[in-house]
């Protein structure tokens, strides 16, 4: 009886034994996705998995050749864009990858915002993307002085100096990020550490954690498109995710590995100076672009307003607006459970134009 | 412990009063030139007072007291006294080590070293004392740039007696050396780039030992800061003939004030310095073209791959190590031109090979960088084409999967 059972079916057979494929078959034939004129912004969460399997897998590459001190780090980095075979490449796509997928991880937070996917009983899936998104923050953070380039080393200085300014547990923190009382060697390897170990980990079962709520809740419909098809007795239109939504997000895919390759092509990312402790920071520095708003709004308060450094006061400013964003989906209902549709549409657009705005003061002044 | 209002009684004390100057209060008041702008001289600021310059008593409210020749007043200083008068307090060490522990004491030995300080002393009063290049009751640190002996406004303060031809008349020395200087190279380091190290007319002539360098020190003088140049020309066939000559080493061929960048066209062309001894058909007039041609062609070689190295780099491709090796090259060229005041061809033909290899090396570094360039931009082309033809695939799937199933035939006739 047991021979028989094995030679049914083949190799799907054989495999169906052990894995039980059939389960994950009967999920994806059920699985929908909702349609409506909003359906394309539910593309870019899986973009930004997209991209970040592909930071995984070149960041795997560069590991290689990639050596984390200060006498060779620059020069290693130097090493895979000049001798390795597509080093450049490689480097370049990990380089851009991370910057296009933080900007499709804020496309996502913000359709899922003005799409009001973050209803009950999504709010742990909203709490997970936010944690997820700043762990791409500190991704982008700890990432960016590996190469240990001059402008590099100046912003991890301004940010850890940042660090430092918060009251109380701000010189340990900054002490902890650096390894010591200033940016050197020991801040290399840490965060190399962290680049490569720890926030690969906490984002691995961040991410499952994402995705599983994801799958267990199914895609959420904006209420307005529930309202529509609920006053006319019916439910609103969904497709198969499997093949039709599956081939449309494979299309998105392919056009952002368009794009990630024409940029890392035609504007490979720059390497720059190595760094020299000893010598003055360069004019006009300033961090990477999704830190910029940040950094131009401390830029304009005053060094103190009344009895706080002004720096200190900032900090607690976006202390506040980031607890305030973080627990949107508890503040969006009142105790009646209505809607404030406004305050969360009002306090979306204000974040966004104040990004928008306050990064592109940042970028040209 | 204080009683409350013991304690606003402190409130109302004066901090610290101000030393008492009866002469500054009164000849403020008569709105005296020296004293009102005395509030700006450093020596007001240390504490001392009109009074320790030319005597009297500061104290006293009585104008014949506060003047009184019993107190040592002694009114306006003559030109020739003041020196000595400076002196009395900047040939203290003691005093001087109070006040700016650095500072020289020596600027009243050396001044009598100087030609100033010796027309002085023979009687002749036009000569610059200390008032007439530091200012007088406005004096200001050197540091300062509003000072007349800063090294931006030195020149211009020498200028001031020294381009005027009435005052120079009775000297008989030329008055064009301003003029010559805002022509030179040294001026343009000084004014242009701001570079306060580059050479004024104290760094040739001495300060305070002001003195016109003899022909026999203006090598030693310009090799204060072209040591290496120095050094070539000493060993060199033109400095026992200049020499034999009584002809000063470096300003025979680059003049003085008025040092002008120098190029390979003072060896060769019109413009020749060469020319002005040597034939060109002589075998120096040879070699100095020779020389000439070699620095040329290692310049424009270096230009070429300068352009060819900035094309690569503008494009995105990572050439700093070529770069590098650029600027070694370039080092080259600057050590080619000093090695002309060798006046051997040898001497500037082995730097020239090697900055010529060291170009050509970079200049293909550049068109290799830009071959991989091109090599990406097609690589892209072709991936971008694939993208886009499995692009296409899928959205050719997508229709077949979504098209409505089409009735079978004939199917509508029944």
């Amino acid at each position: 009886m047991e021979g028989a059972k094995a030679n049914t079916g083949g190799l799907s057979g054989w495999l169906e034994e052990r894995l039980g494929l059939s389960a994950i078959r009967e999920f994806l034939a059920h699985k929908t996705v909702p349609v409506h004129s909003g359906t394309m912004w539910y593309y870019f969460g899986g973009i930004t998995l997209f991209l970040f399997v592909i930071q995984v897998l070149t960041g795997i590459l560069l590991l290689l050749y990639y050596r984390p001190t200060t006498t060779e780090a620059y020069e290693s980095v130097q090493f895979i864009v000049t001798r390795v075979q597509f080093g450049w490449l490689v480097r370049s796509i990990h380089s851009w990858s991370a910057n296009l997928m933080i900007f499709t991880a804020m496309v996502h937070m913000f359709s899922v915002v003005f799409l009001r996917s973050y209803r009950r009983p999504r709010e742990v899936t909203w709490l997970s993307g936010i944690a997820l998104l700043c762990l791409a923050l500190g991704f982008g953070f700890s990432g960016y002085l590996l190469p240990w380039n001059t402008i590099s080393y100046f912003a991890t200085k301004v940010g850890t100096d940042m660090a430092a300014s918060l009251p109380g547990i701000g010189p340990a923190l900054a002490r902890f990020l650096r390894g010591g009382e200033d940016v050197g060697g020991a801040t290399l390897t840490r965060f190399f550490g962290f680049h490569v170990a720890v926030l690969p980990g906490l984002t691995t079962v961040l991410l499952l954690v994402h995705l599983i709520l994801v799958q267990k809740q199914g895609i959420s419909s904006p209420p307005w498109v529930e309202r529509k098809f609920q006053a006319q007795g019916g439910k609103a239109p969904q497709m198969p995710f499997f093949p039709n939504f599956f081939l449309r997000e494979m299309m998105a895919w392919y056009a952002a590995l368009a794009v990630l390759g024409s940029l890392a092509a035609i504007f490979p990312w720059e390497l720059g100076e190595k760094a020299d402790p000893f010598a003055s920071a360069p004019a006009g520095i300033r961090p990477e672009w999704y830190f910029l708003a940040p950094f131009y709004t401390l830029k304009l308060i005053p060094s103190h307003v009344a009895f706080l450094e002004g720096e200190l006061l900032g900090l607690l400013g976006f202390g506040l607006l980031a607890v305030f964003w973080i627990l949107l989906p508890f503040w969006a209902t009142n105790r009646q459970g209505m809607e404030r549709t406004r305050l969360v549409t009002g306090a979306g657009v204000a974040l966004l134009a104040y990004l928008a705005t306050f990064s592109l003061l940042g970028y040209y002044k | 412990m204080i009683r409350r209002p013991a304690l606003l009684l402190l409130f109302l004390l004066p901090v610290a009063a101000p030393a008492k100057d009866s002469c500054v209060e009164c000849h403020t008041a008569m709105e005296s030139a020296p004293a009102l702008k005395f509030s700006k001289d450093v020596h007001q600021r240390r504490g001392f007072s009109c009074a320790d310059c030319h005597g009297g008593d500061r104290n006293a409210d009585d104008q014949d007291a506060a003047m009184s020749k019993a107190k040592g007043f002694r009114g306006k200083i003559a030109r020739a006294a003041v020196p000595q008068l400076c002196a009395h307090c900047h040939s203290d060490a003691n005093l001087m080590h109070k006040y700016m522990p650095q500072q020289r004491v020596d600027q009243y030995e050396l001044y009598q070293t100087s030609v100033h300080g010796k027309r002085i002393a023979s009687g002749d009063g036009a000569v610059a004392n200390c008032v007439d290049c530091h200012s007088v009751h406005d004096i200001r640190e050197v540091k300062d740039p509003q000072s007349p002996v800063h090294p931006l406004r030195l020149p211009e303060t020498c200028a001031r007696c020294h381009a005027d031809a009435a005052h120079m008349a009775k000297y008989k020395i030329p008055t064009n050396q301003f003029e010559e200087y805002r022509k030179s190279v040294h001026w343009a380091a000084l004014a242009q780039r701001g570079d306060l190290s580059a050479p004024s007319c104290a760094s040739c002539h001495g300060n305070h030992g002001a003195t016109p360098p003899q022909v026999s020190s203006v090598a030693a003088v310009c090799g204060n800061c072209h040591a290496l140049v120095e050094d070539l020309y000493s060993k060199s066939p033109h400095q026992p003939a200049f020499a034999a000559m009584g002809a000063a080493g470096c300003v025979t061929c680059h003049g003085n004030h008025g040092v002008r960048l120098p190029s390979s066209a003072m060896l060769a062309g019109d413009k020749s310095v060469c020319a002005q001894c040597h034939t060109a058909d002589s075998p120096e007039g040879k070699a100095a073209v020779e020389m000439a041609g070699m620095i040329n062609g290692l310049n424009a070689a270096l230009k070429n791959s300068d352009q060819v190295l900035r094309q690569a780099a503008s494009s995105g491709m990572e050439v700093s190590e070529a770069m590098l090796r650029q600027q070694e090259a370039h080092a080259t060229l600057v050590k080619a031109r000093v090695a002309v005041h060798a006046f051997r061809v040898t001497a500037v033909s082995q730097l020239a090979q090697s900055g010529l290899a060291a170009a050509a090396e970079t200049r293909r570094a550049g068109e290799n960088a830009l071959k991989e360039r091109d090599y990406r931009r097609m690589g892209l082309g072709v991936a971008l084409l694939a993208i886009l033809a499995t692009m296409a695939g899928l959205w050719l799937a997508l229709r077949a999967i979504e098209r409505p199933p089409q009735a079978p035939a004939g199917a509508g006739r029944r």
